[in-house]
């Protein structure tokens, strides 16, 4: 009899459409491997045009086009494949190198920079499966590095538990600012979107104040607005041993991707995720308490994009942190999830790449004088390309497969004239 | 019939029994009981109380309400600290009685209580900070609303693009394409005017792109926004490195727009010069939020471009071309965004520099949000930004008692207060962020 009255009632309430989010994922998810890869080529293509655009060296060249066309063409594919070359051989594998082990080089130092990109994005990915938009990254990194940090100089423990101890304040704090957004969201339905912007300034400003005050972060005897260098038994120790800068970051980031996947996929909490993140009016109704969904989801994603911080001050910058600490890389990890389809491997896989670019971008910058902001156009253009996969296709001449959502004609529709 | 029970839903079970629909409807109105206002004003008059009350400072606090170039000139107002803070704090104290009175009564909280309440506490918090000191009143506001140009703009973009059913995140990537476009465009030609047409024009790219992709390509209208913001940025920056600053007297020096003195209104007496002797970009601001405040309701325009925001299928279905309305009113919010751009290098700074708009377009979405997608309420959430940033600044001259990064927290603490707090659970546009697909 209740069982009745409790499917007339589902029936009763108005199907809720699929989450914004939901209907996003799913169309970056019809797009295959063939359409990933050539939207990067076609950003790199974008890329090199516009290499080539500032280039004096091909402006120079084009002056006189007319009388030798080759001499402009030349120069734009010197320009333009002497940029990507040296972004892959910073990136990738450095062939000027005499042996194999430093010319691998630059391939670790694309690991370095993937694994708080990494983290960051898993942090990130997480939020979006539960319909919540964390963009509150740089916030919940910089308290993380600060708490983190804070143990990391100030503490004297025993090595391998001076280290647990300051990434275990570094996750506490990341977690804390990110629970804040949930329990807010949770008890009021303050949109998440206001409180996470507004907690960015929040904490780069307390951590600027922190920094510039003795006693607090700041290094003693100094005027400067810097910690001092982190307890040697708090960093986190070399991989590869010293020729190489790799750091255990690697490895925590990879047991946090499989840790992610496994709670997402393979456990209830996960599963109590999802459902909020495909339709919380449902999950509502099956009875799933919705509001402790956000506010678990945001106490774990402040504590991984945390972990970015931390593996910042503990590994990357072990000699003492300012308020920059964060490097962007609360803002790189939305891009890093959106590549990755909010999917934990797909996050891993996005923050490789963009790891590769960012170490190769500076090798770039370095070797070719061309800045580094190309990176963000290229890493732009490809989420953008993979988000519409007709437009690829249509680039490329590809077919549609069936069963796809065709682009809408955006004009006016003509008016057939009706047969009387 | 529908009505009733859609109604009972939500209101009293003796509500279900009625007949009548509008007795029903008031009885809905009357069963909510919100206390989040009157908490929101305990904690802020709890703060008063200790900071005006207990650490109150003994001295004067003296505010000038003319500069010297004023025709009417006002002599200025000399406050006894402990004793404005005492009165004030006693007044807030009154008013959130009042609050706390009307939520027993199950009555909201109105607007303009909320309104007398922050200025008196902003008043307190000015004698208190200020106490020995002089506080020029007229430059307080000038910054402020120096500050709240932008954000005006990027928010009346954010209001018409949401409105019609398109979330706008790309608010942040349209003031800088505007900013950097009109830069450089406002340099070669030596014309502000040409400068402040092409940013509307490139607050417009940025749209066309945002639109073609959320509309025809159907992709999640967040993540274009996210990445047009990230794209901007590194299109402006890389040009900005490469070629604005090796040419920059070619390139990156616009003529500014000279501040336009309008007469009888400037002679008012604080807010004449604050609001009447500004550059034309101001002037522009004013227009559009009245027409977008006014058309937004009562226009064709505005009913059509609200119907595809909340409920595109019936719009479709009374002969509205859903996609065709939302792209252009998507275009429109990108170039009226794009003139906010333009005032941060026609306007105040004079020159394009790399991420020059620094969130200020999260700020303008943290607007339209806390505004309730409303003109004139978003209108005072981005003046309440810009007051709150330019307060720092001016604190910092006078030396307040306060470390100066708790004043640059300021006001973002209290919009997270706020939203916790008077907006609550906000109600967008039904359809904003969803793709329409006919059929």
């Amino acid at each position: 009899m209740s069982d009745n009255k409790l499917t007339a009632e589902v029936a009763e309430t108005k199907p809720a459409p699929p989450s914004r989010w939901n209907v996003a994922l799913n169309e970056i998810l019809s797009g295959s491997i063939i359409i990933s890869i050539l939207s990067v080529v076609l950003a790199l293509v974008v890329g090199a045009i516009l290499i080539v655009l500032v280039d004096p060296k091909v402006a120079t060249a084009s002056g006189y086009f007319f009388a030798r066309p080759l001499d402009t063409l030349r120069s734009m594919w010197d320009s333009a494949s002497g940029a990507y070359s040296s972004l892959f051989q910073g990136a990738i594998y450095n062939f000027r190198r005499p042996d194999f082990a430093s010319g691998i080089r630059p391939f670790t130092e694309t690991l370095n920079f993937a694994a708080p990109l990494i983290v960051a994005g898993l942090g990130v990915a997480l939020a979006f499966r539960v319909g919540l938009f964390n963009i509150g990254g740089r916030g919940q990194m910089l308290i993380a590095a600060a708490c983190a940090g804070y143990v990391g100089f100030a503490f004297d423990l025993p090595p391998v538990l001076h280290l647990v101890v300051a990434i275990a304040a570094g996750l506490a704090g990341g977690a804390l600012w990110g629970g804040i957004v949930g329990l807010l969201k949770a008890r009021t339905g303050a949109h998440e979107v206001i409180v996470t912007i507004m907690l960015n300034y929040v904490a780069f400003y307390l951590v600027s104040y922190m920094l510039r005050t003795p006693g607090l972060l700041q290094a003693p005897g100094s005027n400067n607005p810097k910690t001092a260098p982190i307890n040697p038994n708090a960093i986190l120790p070399d991989l590869l041993g010293t020729t190489y800068n790799l750091n255990f970051g690697l490895i925590i980031v990879i047991a946090l991707t499989v840790l992610v996947w496994w709670i997402l996929s393979r456990s209830s909490l996960g599963f109590q995720f999802r459902a909020v993140g495909e339709n919380p009016n449902a999950a509502r109704v099956a009875g799933i308490r919705v509001d402790r969904m956000y506010i678990y989801a945001m106490l774990i994603s402040g504590g991984l994009v945390g972990m970015a911080g931390i593996i910042q001050v503990l590994g990357t910058v072990p000699s003492g942190f300012s308020s920059g600490i964060d490097a962007g890389i609360g803002f790189d990890a939305i891009t890093v999830a959106l590549l990755g389809r909010a999917r934990p491997w797909g996050v891993f896989f996005a923050g490789l790449l963009f790891g590769a670019f960012k170490a190769g971008g500076f090798a770039m910058q370095a070797a070719e004088g061309i800045p580094i902001d190309i990176v963000l156009v290229v890493q732009s253009l490809i989420v953008l390309f993979i988000a519409a996969p007709p437009l690829v296709r249509a680039l490329f001449r590809l077919p549609t497969p069936v069963g796809e959502h065709k682009p809408v004609p955006l004009r006016k529709p003509k008016l057939k004239a009706v047969a009387r | 019939m529908s009505v009733t029970t859609n109604n009972s839903r939500n209101a009293s079970p003796a509500a279900s029994g009625a007949s009548k629909p509008s007795q029903v409807i008031v009885r809905e109105k009357d069963a909510i009981r919100s206390w989040k206002a009157p908490i929101s004003f305990a904690i802020f008059a709890a703060l008063a109380v200790v900071l005006f009350w207990v650490l109150g400072r003994d001295a004067v606090s003296n505010f000038r309400l003319s500069t010297d170039t004023d025709v009417i000139q006002l002599d200025s107002v000399d406050l006894p600290t402990q004793l404005t803070g005492v009165v004030i704090s006693l007044a807030l104290i009154l008013i959130t009685a009042y609050s706390f009175w009307l939520s027993v009564g199950k009555r909201p909280t109105p607007i303009w209580v909320v309104t007398v309440y922050g200025v008196l506490f902003m008043v307190g918090f000015l004698t208190w900070a200020g106490a020995g000191e002089s506080i020029l009143v007229p430059g307080l506001l000038l910054g402020a609303v120096g500050l709240s140009i932008p954000l005006i703009f990027g928010a009346m973009g954010g209001i018409i693009s949401e409105r019609v059913g398109v979330v706008n995140i790309a608010i942040e990537g349209q003031l800088l394409a505007g900013a950097f476009v009109s830069a450089v465009v406002a340099s070669v030609t030596g014309n502000a005017y040409v400068g402040l047409i092409a940013a509307m024009a490139a607050g417009m790219l940025v749209s066309f792109v945002l639109a073609t992709f959320s509309i025809k390509y159907l992709v999640d209208q967040v993540i274009v926004g996210v990445v047009l913001n990230v794209l901007v940025l590194g299109l402006t920056s890389f040009f900005y490195s490469s070629i604005l600053t090796e040419n920059s007297s070619l390139l990156n020096s616009p003529p500014r727009f000279d501040r336009i003195e309008i007469p009888l209104l400037s002679q008012i007496p604080i807010v004449g010069p604050v609001l009447f002797r500004q550059t034309l970009i101001v002037y522009l601001m004013y227009i559009i939020v009245a027409v977008v405040a006014y058309a937004l309701v009562k226009t064709k325009w505005g009913l059509r471009l609200r119907s595809v925001g909340e409920h595109p299928q019936a719009a479709d279905t009374v002969g509205i071309n859903v996609y065709m309305t939302r792209f252009w009113n998507v275009s429109l919010a990108g170039a009226i965004a794009g003139i906010g751009g333009a005032y941060f290098t026609l306007g105040s700074v004079g020159s394009f520099q790399k991420d020059m708009t620094a969130g200020a377009g999260f700020i303008a979405l943290a607007a339209v949000i806390f505004g309730r997608w409303d003109p004139i309420r978003a209108l005072l959430a981005a003046l309440l930004f810009g007051f709150a940033t330019n307060l720092q600044s001016v604190l910092a001259i006078i030396g307040s008692p306060v470390p100066s990064e708790f004043m640059l927290m300021l006001p973002y603490v209290v919009t997270i207060i706020a939203v916790a707090g008077f907006v609550g659970k906000v109600r967008g546009p039904a359809a904003s962020g969803k793709p329409y697909i006919k059929g």
